[in-house]
């Protein structure tokens, strides 16, 4: 049941969106992320939704795919939506009924906000290696170091984090059956019983771990790790004329988006 | 009786997804209370995911599962009591434990059983001294054991709960010769003991000829053979193209066969290849 | 042949323990050999293993790898470019989510040039035939696949030496022949050193010389021909012998002449058929 979980996902593809550089993506990202905050009204959410289906189609990302990454947050969206169709002022429906048309429009478009942002965001694991996306999060944040901020250590931890998370589920789905199979109960109880029944599955799940973490740092000192310094990368990450020209029309989008704003639409 | 049976058993995991996989394909066999009997398979050939149907950790997409003649699966208290009357140890056990000390961890089958103190006391005293864990190591925290010592308290923490079918994962996986003969011959120990089934799934074939009665042979989620060893291992070629080993006396036998030396048919031991090779040379003599 | 790997009178305790995991080991391993080092759990195997590449340092004596000692801190870099490492776990030795990064891991750290790195991922990849898988993710592969993968990222390094700590005890037999074969194929055809640790006796058929540990000793060192065929040496050791080796010695015992010693199944066979062959004619 754990398996499901798509959390980071990569799928890898060959695309213009595949391509870009993932400094390109992450600054675009955080671009995209303020120009939806500038959506107004219908317009400038309008203008939004056209340009993340763009990037779909560009990325050739199923929207089937993207379905099952928001599918997690549905309920979230769902309460959302009810809070501000119950608590927005305006005219009723109805006479007399505390459902407003304002509310609805507002829950519309909140809910729409949300899935933009998720799906947004996704674009970027969904086009980008794990590998690639820290690196280029690395490179980033390279100015930092000059502060003493630990970009690599902090980013190689990211990166092996994101690379043990199949492992790890893996392993609690075994270990869960394990359990399961010594008569252990996860599914019924008071919550207190519950929390309790979950001991012979987090106690294992931590040995093993700083087992794995103990023998992974063995096996990288034996590959001759020690650090950031002096290190070299296979994958190059250069800035193509495709990058230059994402970033103006990144720039472009929010530009235009900030107009919408000014104009109230 | 506990006479294990299954029927049209299929299983499809992610159902109805792109990721959609058939591992078991049409299984039906019937397994009498007592016998000993070895799974064996390669790697993804459907025989994980069927001993996990015989005491309902999976359930059939297809097909069913009786125990003693009733079906395992027939409500959710079913499914509970069959885990306590068929025990599964799985592939690499030492990993489940999590107790503090090895007593409390080996009573942890027992007690979810919800037997009172007394008997949950006899049963680990008694599941201990089958795996050879010796009384001052109960009080001992698990994780400081070896790992040979961990996997016979794992495998005794099954037995605890008295178990009528031992289902047992590769109990020998990753040990040295001296630890895998110990496990083996604990688990012939409980068995003879208890009159319990034993269930082994295993890749060591030299292990399987040696032990079981039965052989059941696995490829591509579907039952490829199902006999005694000498009726199995008669027939090597067939489980060299299912990309298994056979044990290494067979392989012997069957490379002097290839050069015209007449062996009997079914050799999978060594001293049958050398009762063999010495009535051969005494046949030449005369 | 030069050693390459040379232990002078090697002691070591792991702290905390009172007994000591390797008394007084002196052993030497000759350039582009393929070693086997077998022995029964805590028989010190894993801790000598360790000592090839400066993992643990002797408390006394000393581990000279290509005459760098590995107690000189400022050198273990050397000493680790050197002797490549696998280990039992294939999932614990895996860094990257990609294959190929993965095995670009160690040169990275060396700092190799960027293109110079491609060359030698795509070359490791081919050697070990990954090549094809170089995009997947290792958690999607199997037991034997992830060892091949943890072989290559050692050999992008270009070691002289590999040292293999029980690299097939978590595979299925099939995960264990692709291993075996992979590392026979890299001392006989690329010349590299090879240190198995195992404890799957047949595992050790095809190497040129078998090292049996006990007790933090080097209890038997020869062919592996002629250590299995000191059956009651084995056997007090708590190891089994190959059943090829058991045979020739029975058949033997019951008055049969085979004059060679031969572990592969082909060519104890042909011993055998030849005796009676003989006596046919």
């Amino acid at each position: 049941m754990l398996k499901n979980v798509t959390l980071g996902q990569y799928f890898p593809g060959d695309t213009v969106v595949h391509r870009l550089d993932p400094r390109t993506k992450l600054i675009l990202v955080i671009v995209y992320i303020i120009a939806l905050f500038q959506a107004a009204g219908w317009i400038g959410y309008a203008a939004v939704t056209v340009v993340t289906l763009l990037c779909m189609a560009l990325s050739q990302i199923k929207p089937s795919t993207m379905f099952k990454g928001v599918k997690p947050m549905l309920f979230i969206i769902a309460l959302t939506a009810l809070l501000n169709i119950f608590y927005t002022t305006g005219t009723p429906v109805r006479p007399g009924w505390i459902v407003t048309w304002e509310g609805i429009a507002r829950a519309f478009q909140m809910m729409l906000r949300i899935v933009l942002l998720i799906t947004g965001t996704f674009l970027l694991t969904y086009t980008t290696s794990p590998i690639a996306l820290t690196d280029g999060l690395e490179r980033l944040l390279n100015p930092l170091k000059k502060l003493h901020v630990p970009v690599h250590e902090m980013t190689m931890m990211m990166s092996m984090a994101l690379r043990f998370i199949p492992t790890l589920i893996a392993e609690t789905d075994k270990i869960m059956s394990a359990q399961k199979a010594r008569g252990a109960d996860f599914e019924t109880g008071s919550l207190i019983s519950r929390a309790k029944a979950l001991l012979p599955i987090l106690v294992p799940l931590f040995v093993s771990a700083f087992k794995r973490a103990d023998e992974l740092a063995v096996a990288m000192e034996s590959r001759c790790y020690h650090g950031g310094e002096g290190r070299t990368r296979m994958k190059q990450m250069h800035m193509a004329a495709r990058d230059y020209a994402a970033l103006v029309l990144g720039a472009l989008f929010l530009a235009g988006m900030i107009v919408l704003k000014r104009l109230g639409l | 009786m506990s006479e294990i049976k299954t029927g049209g058993l299929r299983h499809v995991y992610s159902l109805g997804t792109p990721f959609e996989k058939v591992a078991l394909d049409g299984i039906g066999l019937s397994i009498p209370q007592g016998q000993l009997a070895a799974i064996i398979g390669h790697t993804g050939s459907g025989k994980s995911t069927f001993i996990q149907h015989l005491n309902a950790l999976l359930s059939p997409t297809e097909g069913q599962v009786l125990l003693g003649g009733e079906d395992i699966n027939r409500d959710k208290y079913a499914r509970r009591d069959v885990k306590q009357r068929v025990g599964l140890v799985f592939q690499y056990p030492e990993y489940q434990l999590f107790e503090e000390t090895v007593y409390k961890d080996i009573a942890f089958g027992p007690t979810n059983m919800k037997l009172d103190a007394e008997e949950i006391d006899r049963r680990v005293r008694k599941a201990a001294r089958f795996v050879g864990v010796e009384e001052e190591l109960l009080e001992r925290s698990p994780l400081e054991l070896s790992g040979g010592q961990k996997r016979r308290i794992a495998i005794a923490g099954v037995i605890a709960m008295e178990p009528e079918v031992l289902i047992l994962d590769e109990p020998t996986a990753g040990l040295d010769p001296a630890g895998c003969e110990q496990i083996l011959s604990n688990i012939l120990d409980y068995r003879e003991k208890s009159g319990a089934t034993v269930i082994l799934v295993s890749h060591s074939m030299d292990d399987v000829a040696r032990i079981a009665e039965r052989i059941i042979v696995f490829d591509q989620g579907r039952l490829a053979m199902d006999g005694s060893p000498a009726e199995i291992f008669s027939r090597p070629e067939e489980l060299v193209a299912m990309g298994l080993n056979v044990p290494k006396a067979t392989e012997l036998a069957m490379a002097l066969r290839r050069r015209g030396l007449r062996l009997p048919e079914s050799i999978f031991s060594h001293e049958q290849l050398l009762r063999a090779l010495l009535a051969l040379k005494e046949g030449r003599a005369c | 042949m030069e050693p390459v790997i040379v232990f002078e009178n090697v002691h070591y305790t792991y702290p905390g323990d009172e007994l000591e995991s390797l008394c007084g080991v002196d052993l030497q391993i000759e350039k582009s050999s393929f070693v086997a080092v077998l022995g029964h759990n805590g028989s010190g195997k894993s801790t000598l293993a360790k000592h090839m590449n400066a993992i643990l340092v002797p408390d006394e004596g000393r581990v000279t790898v290509c005459g760098v000692d590995t107690a000189d801190e400022e050198r273990i870099l050397d000493v680790r470019r050197r002797v490549g490492m696998v280990f039992q776990n294939p999932d614990n030795q895996i860094v990257a989510n990609v294959v190929e990064d993965d095995v670009a891991f160690a040169p990275e750290n060396l700092g190799v040039e960027p293109a110079q790195i491609r060359r030698r991922v795509d070359e490791a990849l081919k050697t070990v035939g990954m090549y094809e898988l170089r995009m997947h993710a290792p958690h999607l592969l199997s037991g034997g696949q992830k060892q091949r993968v943890a072989i290559a990222g050692v050999i992008a390094m270009e070691p002289e030496i590999i040292v293999l700590d029980e690299p097939t005890a978590m595979l299925d037999p099939q995960g264990r022949a692709e291993v075996v074969s992979t590392v026979t194929r890299l001392c006989r055809e690329k010349g590299m050193t090879v240190v198995l640790i195992t404890h799957h006796m047949d595992e050790c058929i095809g190497a040129d010389r078998l090292i049996i540990m006990s007790n933090g000793h080097v209890a038997a060192d020869g062919s592996p021909e002629a250590v299995f065929a000191d059956l009651s040496l084995m056997e007090r050791e708590g190891l089994t012998v190959p059943e090829t080796a058991r045979l020739l010695h029975d058949l033997r015992a019951a008055g049969m002449e085979l004059p060679d010693e031969r572990l592969d199944i082909d060519g104890c066979a042909d011993e055998i058929a030849a005796q009676f062959l003989a006596s046919e004619s």
